[in-house]
């Protein structure tokens, strides 16, 4: 992080969208790495990082992330206001435009916080101190006789003053190089329970999303896609489109074979959004619908089926798993099958674009704005800072909107009609046109010795990767898709992780928790299958799985802590009540996982009764460091287990033919209100590093529901989702 | 010309009278709290209350709203506010944006029944879907409306 500076006097505003006139501290932060890192390090002062204090007492704290319901415009700048002790009634949050200056506005991963909680602490605490010298310069009087608390500088007489009449005074005061950090014992924010920024707008219909946004002229389009993934256009008829009241044109829209890129079609604009949807399904069009019309979701879990049962390519080798399963006492294996998902976010995918000339203007709910921006300048042929890039509130995410496909699709339209558009997705266009989760098949061979403990762990996957989606024809895992098998925390002297292959026939991309889905559906459940085989209880064999306290063998600054791993495990286990008598019927089926830097285990109780399945309660307990809101954390890990109820219940997306067969909420269901389970969750109290939140609580469920099931019915199931084995 | 009566203001619109309803707020007439999620009455992102009860306003034809009255998330009346104000306490909403259909739907529901039980909550409330996940929220906050509304 480079200096904070003072620019209140400086012509650094233009771009940012702050008004001069009040405080302004700016710093550039340069810690961003990740898979779309495009910053570019200068030796000019280029700040990203802003606080603007004005005469009135409002402080306007910029978010550069993207908020889709993860609390991130709550969080991240409630620690800027801690440590300012400000008042957070005066907090206002300005939405950042995308732009690099802003370091990686990625908004996925679960890092937003990982990566800017030091640095929100600095600036906060910086602000402070420069408020903390204008007080006593302007009463004589030595700084350190002055505290700062609830917006106002107190002197040790008593006297005080409001940050807001400070302003003026500094202004044109130099920033100290170094300043200290609150102890967290003296948190007034961080750590507790705060209500989101938004809740008010996001409860009374005002919050405006990407589907609500409105400007002049602005014209409304719908687009009929290729049924089949990459297909291409060969002919359309637009006669019986164009009769529909309210159609004013249509146009084709380019398919562009870039990972971001538009899959092409017909374009249908219109008055209004009803007349495009109409118009467009009125289009006649002839698809040459290519290779992946060969794609069938039953075959094809055959292939990669059959992959992981023949030797693949071994990502990881310790000890001779060989000769653990020669010698074992007992083996057993399994294989798990996972399908397709969609993320279904409720909010469909829109934009709304107006190209003018060489400018293009953007107002869209996307995850990554600098990839839209980075996109739509490409299509364009023109120089990123013409295109301006407004992120709305996203009506979830979930890792779809990451992928501006849809914002470069606008921005063909608009620039080929002239004029202001909104792309509008429908439901059905969501479902089938997705960039899928991967759909896997899993095998699974543990050793175990005379004494009951594993002593050999042989764990093969095949699944499409998403490195597919970037470069056409990759068929084997990547190296960061392998990672959460190969640094399964279990305590095995012979374990070998191997990969098979699997080709990819629609676009597969990351959705919440990603691959941690399958490889924490498998490595838990097969814990579970072998802690049966060996005879002992699942919780205390998962304890001994585990083993010793260490930490993770990694040049990574966060490394699993095994020690941490058991404490989540029992902890959940014994809120749950795990081992104690239970309702008729009930049984506590437990998981754990460490993904996203956090530790989290899930304790579930279900029961099944004339074959229906019911989740009663789950019990969550997460490790995810120092908690910035608990309030968050507490719904984040609430959603998560409605997330990975879903998509255990009901998930599955399968292709026939090359088409996506569902296409609605009816037949691509969520769960609803009447299945939610009690949901209670414990958050370990740390001081450590903050880690993720808005994922790592997903892998867990399903696993979890799964073993419990076998507790009640003897039967364990190996694929999802459970509608297939009619439990509901 | 079809006249409307939303949020207790008259609009006239001129538009095709199949239209549903959901079109007529959000695309000319403007107000944009109500939703689009699914269009096929699945979701219940677009509930408005038509003459006190939540309907799915993507599948009601504009020509059969002539009459109504229509109430939208930008409306007031007692039970909503009552529930928008129960749902800040319990900081329900996530993305936030399957919100207006879930406190449209809450509404009716105390409409009809000031006291509904547990499973009369569930009944009512599964025509929505939230994706986030706030259904815990949604149904503690529903249950403190009621508490409250009954203590004054």
């Amino acid at each position: 992080m480079e200096q904070i500076k003072n620019i209140s006097r400086r012509g650094f505003l233009k771009g940012i969208g702050l008004a001069s006139g009040g405080l302004i501290l700016a710093s550039t932060v340069y810690s961003f790495t990740s898979f779309d890192s495009e910053e570019e390090i200068s030796s000019e002062f280029n700040p990203n990082l802003f606080v603007q204090l004005n005469a009135d007492g409002t402080l306007i704290l910029v978010a550069s992330r993207s908020e889709m319901g993860q609390g991130v415009r709550t969080s991240l700048t409630s620690v800027i206001a801690d440590e300012m002790e400000a008042d957070w009634d005066k907090v206002m949050v300005k939405q950042a435009t995308g732009d690099s200056k802003y370091g990686n506005q990625n908004t996925d991963g679960s890092k937003s916080v990982r990566l800017l909680f030091q640095k929100m602490r600095q600036m906060g605490a910086t602000v402070k101190t420069v408020l903390i010298t204008a007080a006593a310069k302007s009463w004589s009087v030595p700084a350190a006789e002055c505290k700062a608390e609830n917006h106002f500088i107190i002197h040790t007489s008593g006297k005080k003053i409001g940050f807001g009449d400070l302003v003026d005074l500094a202004k044109d005061l130099e920033v100290p190089e170094k300043v200290a950090l609150k102890s967290p014992k003296d948190f007034k924010y961080i750590g507790k329970t705060l209500p989101s920024i938004d809740v008010v707008n996001l409860s009374n219909g005002s919050a405006v999303f990407g589907l609500d946004k409105r400007i002049p002229d602005m014209k409304y389009a719908a687009i009929k896609h290729c049924p089949v993934a990459h297909g291409t256009v060969k002919s359309f008829d637009k006669a019986a489109a164009l009769k529909i009241q309210g159609v004013i044109e249509v146009v084709e829209v380019p398919k562009i074979n870039k990972a971001f890129g538009p899959l092409g079609g017909i374009a249908v604009i219109a008055t209004n959004t009803w007349a495009a949807f109409k118009g467009r399904d009125a289009l006649a069009v002839e698809w040459e619908n290519g290779t992946n019309a060969s794609y069938n979701s039953e075959n094809y879990m055959e292939t990669i089926t059959a992959n992981v049962h023949k030797p693949g390519h071994v990502e990881k080798s310790v000890g001779s798993v060989d000769d653990a399963f020669s010698s074992a006492n007992k083996s057993i294996e399994a294989t798990y099958q996972l399908p397709h998902l969609a993320h279904a976010p409720m909010e469909v995918p829109n934009a709304v674009v107006s190209v003018s000339g060489d400018t293009c203007e953007v107002w869209a709910p996307v995850q990554s704005p600098q990839a839209a921006r980075r996109e739509v300048a490409n299509f364009l042929n023109t120089d990123q800072s013409n295109v301006t890039i407004n992120v709305t509130f996203l009506g979830g995410g979930f890792g779809r909107k990451a992928k501006p496909d849809f914002v470069v699709e606008a921005t063909a339209i608009s620039k080929a009609i002239g004029g202001p558009v909104q792309v509008v997705w429908s439901r059905e266009d969501d479902i089938q046109h997705s960039y899928y989760h991967t759909v896997s098949a899993q095998y699974m061979k543990g050793a175990l010795d005379s004494n009951g403990n594993v002593s050999g762990w042989l764990h093969r996957f095949a699944f499409p990767t998403i490195g597919s989606t970037f470069k056409a024809g990759s068929n084997l895992p990547q190296a960061w898709e392998a990672r959460s098998a190969k640094d399964v925390p279990y305590d095995i002297p012979n374990m070998q992780i191997e990969t098979g292959k699997a080709d990819a026939h629609v676009r597969i991309g990351w959705l919440r928790s990603v691959i941690n889905i399958p490889h924490g559906f498998a490595i838990n459940v097969f814990a579970d299958e072998l802690a049966h085989e060996a005879g002992k209880d699942p919780l205390d064999f998962r304890l001994d799985l585990i083993g010793k306290d260490r930490l993770q063998e990694t040049k990574d600054a966060y490394k699993y802590d095994t020690a941490k791993l058991k404490h989540v495990l029992k902890t959940a286990a014994k809120n749950a009540g795990y081992g104690k008598p239970l309702p008729e019927g009930h049984e506590i089926g437990l998981a754990v996982h460490y993904s996203f830097y956090s530790h989290i285990a899930a304790a579930v109780e279900v029961s099944v009764k004339d074959g229906q399945l019911k989740v009663h309660r789950v019990h969550m307990v997460v490790n995810c460091g120092t908690a910035i809101n608990k309030d968050t954390i507490k719904a984040q890990m609430e959603g998560s287990v409605i997330f990975g109820m879903s998509l255990a219940f009901y998930g599955k997306i399968t292709a026939k033919d090359g088409v996506i067969e569902q296409s609605n909420f009816h037949n691509y269901q969520m769960l609803r209100i009447k299945d939610a389970p009690e949901i209670h969750v414990e958050i370990v109290e740390s001081n450590d590093k903050p880690t993720g939140v808005g994922e790592p609580g997903v892998p867990v469920i399903a696993p979890a529901i799964v073993n419990a099931i076998f507790k009640v019915t003897g039967k364990r199931y190996r694929s999802l989702p459970l509608s297939d084995h009619g439990l509901v | 010309m079809i006249t409307l009566k939303i949020n207790g203001k008259e609009h006239e619109v001129d538009v095709d009278p199949t239209m549903p309803l959901l079109w007529v707020i959000r695309d000319i007439i403007g107000y944009t709290g109500t939703k689009f999620g699914c269009g096929k009455g699945l979701c219940g992102a677009c509930m408005v209350l038509m003459d006190g009860n939540a309907v799915n306003s993507c599948q009601m034809p504009v020509s059969a709203m002539e009459g109504k009255e229509i109430i939208t998330i930008e409306g007031k009346t007692e039970n909503l506010q009552a529930l928008q104000k129960s749902w800040a306490e319990f900081n329900v909403p996530q993305c936030g944006f399957c919100q207006s259909g879930q406190l449209i739907t809450a509404t009716s529901m105390l409409n009809n029944n000031p006291n509904p039980s547990e499973a009369e909550i569930n009944g009512n409330m599964s025509r929505n879907i939230c994706r986030c996940g706030t259904y815990t929220r949604i149904k503690g906050a529903i249950k403190h409306c009621v508490e409250q509304k009954n203590k004054s």
